[in-house]
């Protein structure tokens, strides 16, 4: 789409583009492109000199176990997050659509998440499950639950899944409920005339006519577990214990300011740069499919 | 509208869960911050708020905890709040101008202009996560709020937001400016900019929540205690070390980081709510 009716010049409007412009080519183009030529290089001990080793690096990263891991643990991570995120976001945006009293206050208290870091959530989590002190885990205790998420690797995944999900609900519930205010009231009452059940209206009419933002919001919440739950992994489980919650994110970080292994972290972000490109092509291939039919 | 008769409760029920789910972890956090570290040590500490409310949250601000080296938590919170205010501005001030261009001009490069805007959604911080440290290191930008800030300035969201916003201003609009004799820089400071009030309201708030809850970079950029975020902060008290961590100040810490995007949230919660939803449009 394009204005017709435009103003001359060509100075001004460089003038007003410098600084964004600046930004971006100092702090993400070339830095991306660093990171591109660092992970066909690698670098001796004492940084002096550099060598061209090509593919090197990438190969020495599928090759290794480790990495290989990481990469089942970020799949599981994230589409276990994205699904916990979602799912209670329709079920509450189906519900808040439907009360009139008191859903002002519902829609409030369920965006509150959003505005709490993913990080702070993690420590909020924590000392729910900490095994020494939290009071769930007290109650898991009393239970028979033997929990201990610093020694159990699939606790530990449980409650770093759980405390990015939670914080995620918001977001998916603010979705839903646009999208569900969206659908003409008109094609339910037809439906309703007809006498379909509430349940059957939400499954051939509302569900369907959901699906565009369900998609949507299906790969932001996947970039979101895969990007921004950084914070959640550094603050409930360092990646541990044994590995077991090192998603992509924090290995590129260890490897790479931990570690000090330049060339393999650099082969890592290109890596996370192909899956980020992808998602952002798959987002934007989408939304253009809905602006054209709409 | 069709409203389900008869099991008017089960919505009612269904999202009363919902706030529990919500409200809990905050709530227990709450309790965690009015008692005293023995009182939570001595698990299952109480579910009900202790006495110690004003005292926590007083130490928390003036003295911190001694893993955080006594750094008090207002220091902190400033910095957060410097941060956070810096990103929001700094975004919509080079965005909004950067939108006009690519909007309202036919230039040389302006498709490639717009198009190098539009990438950067695809570099977030964590796939560029050693060059971009090592270049704000060369501009020695570490442990300075231009550090903290600069690098994260530049938003393809702001801008897409806004050049959506500019191509639904009507035509005849920059033809009355036009027959009035104003130019672009007129058009843009009289016409366009309070025109998009709104937009750059709801842009704020989720600007400023994006800046305040940053954590890896900040991580990456900061050293020095004088410069850490409350976010970070609130990670160093509790780290794995021989000395205890003191639970009741870290909740009274968690509940301080989370006010203000909270507050901001609530305040601002209709701008907020509809900027959201167009923004990812």
């Amino acid at each position: 789409m394009e204005r017709r009716v435009i103003f001359s010049g060509w100075l001004f409007p460089a003038l007003l583009l410098v600084p964004q412009l600046a930004v971006t080519l100092v702090f993400f183009f070339w830095p991306a492109a660093q990171a591109v030529l660092q992970s066909v290089r690698r670098e001796d001990a004492f940084g002096l000199s550099t060598v061209f080793v090509g593919w090197e690096n990438f190969a020495a990263l599928f090759a290794d176990p480790d990495y290989v891991g990481s990469f089942a643990v970020t799949g599981l991570f994230s589409l276990a997050v994205a699904l916990l995120a979602l799912a209670p976001g329709l079920l509450f945006a189906v519900m808040a659509d439907r009360v009139v009293r008191g859903a002002a206050v519902y829609k409030t208290v369920l965006l509150l998440p959003y505005a709490i870091a993913p990080a702070i959530a993690g420590v909020l989590w924590m000392f729910l499950f900490n095994p020494s002190i939290g009071v769930v885990a007290a109650g898991l205790r009393w239970l028979g639950v033997d929990w201990n998420y610093l020694l159990d690797g699939r606790q530990a995944m449980l409650l770093v899944i759980l405390a990015a999900a939670w914080k995620q609900i918001s977001y998916n519930f603010l979705f839903f409920l646009a999208g569900l205010q969206s659908i003409p009231p008109s094609l339910l009452e037809a439906s309703a005339i007809d006498g379909a059940s509430p349940r059957r209206r939400f499954w051939t009419i509302v569900f369907p006519l959901l699906a565009p933002t369900s998609f949507f919001l299906l790969v932001v919440n996947i970039v979101y577990a895969f990007f921004d739950t950084f914070g959640v992994i550094h603050n409930v489980t360092q990646g541990g214990p044994a590995k077991a919650t090192e998603i992509l994110v924090y290995k590129v970080w260890y490897d790479g300011i931990v570690g000090l292994d330049l060339g393999g972290s650099a082969a890592q972000s290109v890596v996370l740069m192909a899956i980020v490109i992808g998602l952002t092509a798959i987002q934007f291939r989408f939304i253009e499919r809905r602006v054209h039919y709409a | 509208m069709v409203t389900a008769r008869g099991r008017a409760w089960v919505p009612h029920a269904v999202l009363t869960a919902g706030l529990v789910l919500v409200l809990f972890p905050v709530y227990i956090a709450f309790v965690g911050s009015t008692l005293t570290a023995r009182d939570i040590l001595d698990a299952p500490m109480s579910l009900v708020p202790g006495p110690r409310l004003i005292e926590n949250f007083a130490r928390a601000l003036d003295v911190g905890t001694v893993k955080t080296s006594g750094q008090p938590v207002a220091a902190m919170l400033l910095n957060s709040l410097v941060m956070a205010l810096v990103i929001a501005a700094g975004k919509i001030a080079i965005s909004l101008p950067s939108a006009y261009a690519v909007v309202f001009f036919r230039f040389p490069l302006r498709r490639l202009c717009f198009w190098m805007i539009f990438v950067t959604l695809m570099l977030p911080v964590e796939v560029r996560i050693i060059p971009t440290y090592k270049i704000a290191s060369d501009l020695s930008l570490i442990d300075t709020y231009g550090g903290l800030t600069l690098p994260l300035v530049a938003s393809a969201t702001a801008t897409l937001l806004f050049r959506q916003f500019f191509l639904t201003i009507p035509d005849e609009l920059v033809e009355a400016a036009k027959i009035d004799g104003a130019g672009p820089f007129r058009f843009l400071i009289d016409t366009v900019i309070p025109l998009s009030r709104t937009n750059i309201a709801a842009l704020f708030v989720i600007l400023f929540i994006y800046g305040w809850n940053q954590y890896l970079w900040p991580l990456l950029v900061t050293n020095s205690p004088g410069m850490t975020t409350i976010v970070i902060g609130l990670k160093q008290m509790i780290g794995s070390g021989d000395t205890q961590t003191e639970w009741h100040i870290v909740m009274a810490t968690a509940l301080l980081a989370i006010l203000p995007p909270v507050a901001v949230v609530l305040l601002m919660q209709r701008w907020f709510v509809k900027g959201l939803v167009e923004a990812e449009k």
